[in-house]
């Protein structure tokens, strides 16, 4: 077998799994930038990506894309700051556990509410005229949006990297995630700066979502949980508050867990031959994901360039 | 300048601070001593409006700022150097000096370039990143960082907190400078010696209340002071 037909055997996989990695950077990016400033995991994110899924099948059914589009991403921005600030502000002085527990209900709230205007029906998520359009990427035929998604994440994270280290905006953010007290006295108002973090992430989410259900069939209550616990996964594993971190973590569960579901057709009978019967490796490519949790845990919980663990007083 | 009228301050379930009275004259370098847990940082926290007071006011230039939050008293002009300096460890020294800017719309180069003047060892460490630098540096990095929003008022809390006393005595020769340049200067410091020798008023506090007041000189050479600060 040569390089071609090698390249031509795992090509699709890879550039699924970049995909898929690179919108899962996106929301891991909202896990990492909240928890760097609150030092709370917000379990409630990967619900406010699949909400997004939600109110694009019902934005889309109602306006023209042009309106849906960015209504849905207005509206996703809108729920992460007034969940931040019903759920978590009242909270700010309160044990870290406490706002934890109040994250998860906010997961549960948002879920059974998903249910209940859905009916517990899977909603088929619309297509997008262009983004949605099947084309052939050096032989390999895969959706628009495939291609999209790694330019779409490296600009959207160029330019919070950019604002992060270059405005005033960003200084106040890595200012306060150090050392509330002493940032306050620079005239740093906290609830403004954790209210923009709550709007940077949710928006990431919300871009996340449309690419993320482009590819996927359908929005169902609990489409959030698995990609929203993934790229939790990926947050811890670049060091969670690192956004390069988050980013490296995405693209690498993404890119593995791919390969590993096209496994039993890579290394089988019609691939590499390894093997000549289905192994059902394809099965374990979630469970992937979780290995990776524990063995990051275990063997560096700080995970590729995270902080030494500081407690915020 | 500042006024205080007989604040209250609960902190952490105990009354930290018992009903104080003090008073800070525009241009002077004033300065309150004291043991630990005298409640002199709660005295200053107050000031700054991040502890809300149980009760009493707070005047700045005859106007009541009592229980305003931070970023409010900073636009008024009054800054406090935190104790242990506080600096932010993974921003850069120049990104520091911005921070202390944040309230600002106007040009702060010509005042960057003022703390550089100030402080000629932050130009060379300009973008080095804050947390990397000596005590000695730092210090002077959070006193030239309090300066950029402009104050008339700067408190101080223990400047010379683990700094050698060469170090120090730099610190307290820049104290005395800023306050030729027109800013006020209201320090707590438990280096009784050298805070009395700068300062021309001082008050002492112990456990919540002002026990004595007077000029820097003439707390000095008391015999309480000298028995129970200076040693």
């Amino acid at each position: 077998m040569g390089a071609y037909d090698l390249f031509r055997l795992f090509f699709p996989y890879i550039l699924s799994g970049i995909s898929i990695g690179g919108q899962y950077a996106l929301i891991a990016i909202g896990y990492s930038m909240v928890y760097s400033i609150l030092r709370l995991i917000n379990f409630a994110h990967g619900d406010v990506f699949m909400v997004g899924g939600l109110f694009m099948v019902f934005a889309a059914a109602t306006f023209p894309l042009w309106v849906a589009i960015p209504l849905v991403v207005f509206l996703i921005v809108l729920l992460g700051f007034t969940i931040e600030r019903v759920a978590y502000k009242p909270l700010r002085t309160a044990p870290r556990m406490s706002v934890m527990i109040s994250a998860i209900g906010v997961s549960y709230l948002l879920q059974n509410l998903a249910l209940y205007f859905t009916g517990g029906l899977n909603r088929m998520y619309p297509a997008f005229p262009w983004i949605s359009d099947t084309i052939s990427v050096f032989g390999v035929s895969t959706r628009r949006v495939t291609v999209i998604t790694p330019f779409l994440v490296v600009a959207l994270v160029f330019a919070l990297v950019w604002l992060i280290n270059n405005t005033k905006v960003g200084i106040a953010m890595r200012a306060a995630a150090k050392d509330f007290d002493t940032a306050q006295l620079m005239g740093i108002k906290i609830n403004s700066v954790i209210s923009t973090t709550f709007i940077i992430g949710s928006f990431l989410a919300a871009i996340g979502s449309i690419l993320f259900f482009t590819n996927f069939p359908a929005v169902f209550p609990a489409a959030g949980a698995m990609p929203g616990l993934k790229a939790f996964v990926a947050a811890v594993f670049g060091g969670i508050g690192s956004i390069p971190g988050a980013v490296i973590g995405g693209l690498l569960i993404g890119i593995v867990e791919t390969v590993i579901r096209g496994a039993d057709i890579t290394l089988g009978p019609t691939g590499l031959g390894l093997f000549n019967r289905s192994l059902d490796i394809a099965a374990f490519s979630d469970a992937f994901t979780f290995v990776l949790l524990v063995i990051v845990l275990v063997f560096r919980p700080t995970g590729l360039f995270g902080d030494k663990p500081t407690d915020k007083v | 300048m500042l006024r205080i009228e007989d604040l209250k301050v609960n902190y952490g379930g105990i009354e930290a601070v018992k009903g104080i009275s003090l008073e800070v004259p525009e241009g002077e370098i004033v300065t309150l001593i004291g043991a630990n847990g005298a409640g002199k940082s709660t005295t200053l926290r107050t000031v700054s409006g991040l502890v809300k007071p149980a009760s009493g006011k707070i005047y700045f230039k005859d106007e009541d700022i009592t229980g305003l939050p931070p970023y409010e008293i900073v636009s008024k002009g009054i800054t406090l150097v935190p104790e242990g300096r506080r600096v932010f460890p993974d921003l850069t020294v120049l990104e520091n000096l911005k921070a202390g800017a944040y309230l600002r719309k106007d040009d702060i180069k010509p005042d960057i370039e003022w703390v550089y003047s100030l402080f000629p060892r932050l130009k060379e460490r300009s973008w080095q990143a804050a947390g990397t630098m000596s005590g000695g540096e730092q210090q002077m990095l959070a006193v030239g960082r309090a300066l950029m929003s402009k104050p008339k008022l700067m408190m101080m809390d223990e400047p010379s907190l683990g700094l050698a006393p060469l170090i120090v005595k730099d610190i307290f020769d820049i104290i005395k400078e800023i306050v030729r340049q027109g800013v006020t200067i209201l320090l707590i410091e438990q280096n009784a010696n050298m805070a009395l020798q700068t300062a021309n008023l001082a008050y002492v506090l112990e456990v919540g209340q002002i026990t004595m007041t007077g000029t820097g000189k003439e707390l000095l050479v008391n015999e309480d002071v000298r028995k129970a600060y200076l040693g």
